[in-house]
């Protein structure tokens, strides 16, 4: 049987129980069978029903991918997993807030480029601006490359999270 | 209320050793005679006493240890559980929740420590949850791939009051595994299986844990079919050991003609195994030239080492009763003409009699032993464990097994010391039959403390060891790896077993002639209690026909003359 051996990027949904060390089983199996996380986010999504989702970027080969969806799924407090790269279209976003510090013609420089990214600005001092962006990861990625010679010095990034298109729930 | 909730599980024994953090539990089985508690001398041999119990009977194995040490000692005896895939449920005792994190006395991150190797494991926080928690241990424990469970207990929790809820309450909201397999995929195999020139079926431990009656259905398939059929380590006794259709266990000590016609077959049937390194030798040269199937009821052991053309997700045992209903319903049969030629190049494989040894007048061969065993034995109701090493692989080799849950060994983990408390475990579910413990003198040294346990309950379980005063298998892999350099292999300082077993208040015996064998294990058998037999073997001997790590199934090598050196790609691996 022929088998793609080219490791390629994917996003994964997993739907939890949000119980204590549910994270720590995920992270731990990522680490204990040696899988890529590039990116992974967590947040209750139902008070109610007491649910997390967590959003994880890997990458591996069909093989590797599969793996670490079984492995997933066979977490006892798991309930869902989802290949969103696979599955169809999805929307992935990211959010992150970046500090830029300096005065005069960089401040402002940095101020008109916000705003061609649509960034907003979320705290100020006469010194310094916090942007908020929201976006594609590439999206954050070019707009902090262009902060760095206007006064970078402190980024937070949230990670991607990523939802299907359409009428469908996970 | 944690008694309550063990006896409405159907559990009659405990294993455990008690402590500070778990004297409320031992209060409580104080107070009671639905229980039966055995205290054994180490936790480690607590967890595997309780995994030979699970082998043996196919419940669900219960370990109750304190915490800290208590916790750390079981941990060897959890992975075990969890890389043989059997079911218990481990009890720790934990301090007081509101000690938790201060690095309070025998205080241990068991949880942390634990959630590697085990199936899942709970911290009970609420008096109210505790009922809950243990039926849905047992429920999680015992249900589609089992496993091992731990229930951290802080002590205060243990001492607090709650409601009780009976086990038909609880229902698990996430743990539903598959049972029934696909019904076109179970069509395609059985299609697959009658147009195929060359098959085999490949089973594993999967269908001893689907219970007897998977193994019948295997049985009867085989039968129906004629298909051969070989086994795993973990799967011995699945299929009977002495069926003309069964070719010996495969892999890396397998036999020849089991090796060979997994290479050479056209099509694999996996029935509950899971291409392990030691199955499947160089991956890139595993039985190159078949379509396979793999049957398994976890879903993450498909496709994990070796791409399969057709996956059944489901129990082996429900799988195999469709396969026959639909071989039955479709009229299907093999292709007879073709299966006999199969069978014929398989037969001259066999031919090659690669477990051969010979046996000469003045020392005992450990083979011979094994097979003198197995003849002294076969037509008792016996129940074999055995610990790891070179005796294991003869034990494999040697003993033949015709029914399953007979064989209770340390097959994933590999854990040297698992013999003897299995042995125990085994005992106790099954007083009145033959329990013998094949081990080699060095494991044996791992969990002697055990033997203290045997004589304290009258448990009359025999201790073979085979004893060559080397770890055999480290000596052979440095014959055959490290140009012959035993870096630290020789038991040097061993004790003597005899004298030994005496100081344990058991029987010691001492075979270091080939004429004097039948008589010590005649002496054995009829020895009511506890005994340790020291069988003197040949310390040269080594365990043949091998596959060489980093080789192909082809290319199986057995004896040491004909060996071939391994490549240094092989040499890293184990």
């Amino acid at each position: 049987m022929a088998v793609e051996k080219r490791a390629r990027r994917h996003t994964i949904a997993v739907l939890v129980d949000n119980e204590a060390g549910v994270l720590a089983r995920v992270i731990g199996l990522f680490s204990g069978r040696g899988y890529n996380i590039e990116s992974l986010t967590v947040a209750e999504t139902d008070q109610k029903l007491n649910l997390s989702r967590i959003t994880v970027v890997t990458s591996g080969t069909p093989m590797v991918i599969e793996q670490i969806k079984a492995q997933l799924e066979r977490l006892v407090p798991v309930h869902k997993v989802r290949d969103l790269t696979i599955e169809g279209p999805h929307v992935e976003r990211e959010l992150a807030l970046i500090k830029v510090s300096g005065t005069g013609e960089p401040r402002v420089e940095s101020l008109r480029i916000a705003d061609i990214f649509r960034a907003r600005v979320v705290d100020s001092t006469n010194t310094s601006f916090v942007f908020e962006l929201t976006g594609a990861s590439e999206k954050l990625d070019a707009f902090i490359e262009l902060m760095r010679p206007l006064g970078l010095v402190d980024v937070s990034r949230t990670g991607i999270v990523a939802i299907s298109r359409g009428a469908d729930a996970l | 209320m944690i008694i309550r909730a063990l006896v409405d599980q159907g559990v009659e024994v405990v294993f455990g050793y008690p402590g500070g953090a778990v004297l409320p539990i031992y209060d409580a089985i104080f107070g009671q005679n639905n229980l039966r508690h055995i205290l054994v001398r180490h936790e480690q041999g607590a967890v595997h006493a309780a995994e030979g119990y699970a082998r043996s009977t196919g419940k669900v194995g219960v370990v109750l240890v304190t915490s800290g040490p208590g916790a750390t000692n079981a941990v060897t005896g959890l992975t075990d559980a969890l890389m043989d895939s059997i079911p218990i449920v481990c009890f720790t005792g934990q301090v007081a929740t509101h000690l938790i994190g201060n690095d309070a006395f025998q205080e241990a991150d068991t949880t942390g420590i634990t959630r590697p190797c085990t199936k899942h494991n709970y911290l009970v926080k609420n008096p109210g949850d505790v009922a809950r928690v243990v039926h849905e241990a047992f429920y999680v424990a015992r249900s589609g791939r089992p496993g091992p469970v731990v229930i951290d207990m802080p002590k205060d929790v243990q001492l607090g009051k709650g409601r009780y809820v009976g086990p038909e309450k609880v229902v698990h909201r996430t743990y539903q595994p598959r049972v029934k397999g696909d019904a076109a995929a179970i069509e395609r195999a059985v299609e697959m299986l009658a147009s195929a020139k060359k098959p085999i079926f490949y089973t594993g431990g999967g269908i001893v844990n689907a219970g007897p009656g998977a193994s019948q259905k295997l049985t009867e398939f085989a039968h129906m079919t004629g298909v051969p059929v070989t086994n795993t380590l973990m799967g011995l006794g699945a299929f009977p050991g002495s069926d003309p259709q069964f070719l010996g266990m495969l892999g890396m000590h397998g036999t020849y003609e089991a090796n060979l016609a997994m290479y050479n077959c056209d099509l694999m049937v996996c029935l509950g195994a899971r291409f392990d390194d030691r199955i499947t030798g160089r991956l890139d040269a595993f039985s190159p030239k078949s379509k396979k199937i793999h049957v398994d009821v976890d879903p993450s052991s498909i496709n994990k080492n070796v791409s399969v053309d057709l996956p059944i997700v489901g129990d082996v045992g429900a799988v195999l009763e469709d396969m026959i209903a639909s071989w039955k319903r479709q009229k299907l049969d093999t292709d007879r003409q073709a299966l006999k030629a199969w069978w014929k190049q398989i037969d001259e494989w066999r031919g090659q009699d690669c477990l051969h040894f010979d046996q000469g007048k003045e020392i005992i061969k450990p083979q011979y032993a094994i097979q003198r065993l197995y003849e002294m034995t076969k037509d008792r109701d016996a129940y074999i464990t055995t610990e790891v090493g070179q005796h294991q692989m003869w034990a494999a080799q040697f003993y033949k097994f015709e029914a399953p849950n007979r064989w209770m060994t340390s097959g994933g983990l590999g854990t040297m010391g698992y013999g003897m408390p299995a042995a125990i475990g085994v005992q106790l579910a099954h007083p009145e039959s033959l329990v013998v413990d094949i081990a080699g003198e060095a494991s044996i040294l791992m969990c002697i403390q055990e033997l203290s346990t045997a004589v304290q309950y009258r448990l009359p379980i025999k201790i073979f060891i085979l004893n060559n005063e080397y770890m055999g298998m480290v000596r052979q892999w440095q014959e055959l790896l490290h140009g012959g350099r035993y870096s630290e292999s020789y038991s040097a300082a061993l004790p003597d077993f005899v004298k030994l077993a005496e100081s344990f208040h058991a029987k010691g015996l001492r075979a270091a002639k080939p004429s004097e064998l039948d008589g010590v294990i005649e002496e054995m058998l009829r020895t009511d209690g506890p005994v340790v037999a020291d069988i003197v073997v040949d310390q040269a001997e080594n365990c043949f026909p091998m596959i060489p790590s980093g080789a192909a199934h082809n290319e199986m090598i057995l004896s040491i003359d004909k060996s071939n050196v391994v490549s240094d790609a092989g040499k890293a691996l184990v």
